[in-house]
């Protein structure tokens, strides 16, 4: 059975009457549970559909940050003037415009993909992530919220409400790609760096994160702080290049294998290190 | 069981069935309308695509859930518009159809993109394709059909 809510408060307690399939733009649940043609797709247990909720649907900024309602859609981030570039940049390489019509953000965080394209921005950004139940209001860092392949913290009477992104100042941001082909492709793996430099050319913070080449999103604030310092000081990088080494355990897939994954990710590290005027 | 009603190509229509169904099942199955077609099955080939509130969309991939009172235009009905005639035209002259499984989407494809860039160049034209497979045309001739479709005189879009 599919539960269509009559609004947002509806769906808060149909959750917390029974554990719920919650489907909304239905891009990755209804290839994970695809059937033979002309059969229903076989979603586990009873689902609620939620694409319709217009009160998950927006986009504000304000003191605190860039707030996305969990229901916007991925082709609407593209067309927001207040969406940051980084963002835009992961979005429009995602999917087809037809895919990015329907699927939404709530979605790419919620399916919990390594491999899920707005999640390393989403990581630099410092995301936190709003759950809602009837019981009230959860905010949850994004480092805690996605635990590994499809696994989150969200509890089955919660819904993923909000996502807001810390408004961080950057003066040079790299991000790319890789995958079989330009559109319609699952990351083989990606990468985005982030610096900020002020007028003298100081680099005042920078930011790392790569996807698919671990079981979550990689990034970590201490190889940041050392990078930072490194940069300043036109110290070797080899040693957080290293210890960056360690921290990327790709797996071999159909996508794509281990040894050219971290290969590739640690070329995409050097590029931005030299764009930041690093050696 | 749910009835349910939703706009198929101008008109309201009834749905009733389990609301995880596939539009495209729908579509093919309940209405007997069978331009939009299954090919991957997965939206990553575009044969199903669809006009969802004007913008393309594949069928496979939409659970009927989320087309309740939304307005669904198939390739069937785009097909009786100005419009219509006028990309297909286009795509006779440029020989952007050789088998013709992959046309519907193509032509689906179009008009979502013409509806929100009236001119595009012919890099936004890759973008607005991609996601509609042809193995076929190499998508040159489908790129020339769009590009002289979109500078005719007469402004359709």
């Amino acid at each position: 059975m599919v539960i269509l809510p009559k609004d947002y408060k509806h769906t808060l307690d149909a959750l917390q009457d029974e554990k719920l399939t919650i489907i909304a733009g239905g891009t990755d649940v209804m290839v994970k549970n695809r059937n033979w043609s002309g059969l229903i797709p076989r979603v586990e247990g009873n689902s609620i559909n939620i694409f319709q909720l217009n009160e998950l649907s927006y986009i504000r900024e304000d003191e605190s940050g860039l707030h996305i309602g969990a229901g916007t859609k991925l082709e609407e981030l593209l067309n927001s003037p207040l969406i940051f570039e980084p963002l835009k940049a992961a979005v429009r390489e995602m999917a087809s415009p037809a895919i990015r019509h329907v699927g939404t953000i709530g979605g790419n965080v919620g399916n919990a993909s390594p491999a899920g394209d707005t999640l390393p921005i989403l990581y630099v950004y410092d995301t936190v992530i709003v759950l809602e139940s009837v019981e009230g209001i959860r905010e949850i860092s994004i480092f805690e919220f996605i635990t590994g392949p499809g696994k989150t913290t969200r509890k089955s009477n919660e819904i993923i409400k909000e996502i807001i992104l810390k408004n961080i100042d950057y003066t040079g941001f790299y991000y790319e790609k890789v995958g079989g082909r330009r559109s319609d492709a699952i990351s083989k793996l990606s990468f985005v760096g982030l610096y900020n430099a002020d007028e003298k050319g100081t680099i005042k913070d920078v930011r790392i994160a790569f996807g698919a080449v671990y079981k979550t999103i990689v990034r970590n604030h201490e190889l940041e702080r050392q990078l930072l310092q490194s940069l300043n000081s036109e110290k070797s990088m080899e040693d957080i290049i290293d210890e960056y080494s360690q921290l990327i355990q790709p797996i071999d897939d159909q996508r794509s294998n281990a040894n050219y994954r971290k290969n590739c990710s640690l070329s995409l590290l050097k590029s931005f290190i030299q764009m930041a005027g690093g050696n | 069981m749910s009835r349910v009603e939703f706009i198929l190509n101008e008109k309201k229509v009834e749905f009733e069935g389990d609301l995880n169904k596939r539009l495209l099942d729908v579509l093919r199955d309940d209405f007997g309308l069978f331009g939009s077609k299954e090919g991957c099955g997965e939206g990553e080939c575009g044969a199903c695509a669809i006009l969802f509130n004007d913008e393309i969309v594949n069928s496979c991939l939409l659970p009927m859930a989320n087309v309740v009172n939304q307005r669904v235009m198939t390739i069937e009905g785009f097909s009786t518009t100005k419009k219509y005639k006028a990309i297909e035209q286009s795509f006779m002259d440029h020989g952007a159809v050789q088998c013709g499984y992959c046309t519907p989407g193509m032509i689906i494809a179009t008009e979502s993109l013409l509806n929100k860039n009236a001119k595009p160049t012919e890099e936004e034209i890759k973008d607005g394709l991609a996601g509609n497979l042809c193995r076929c045309t190499g998508y040159n001739m489908i790129i020339d059909a769009i590009i002289a479709v979109s500078r005719r005189e007469d402004d359709l879009w």
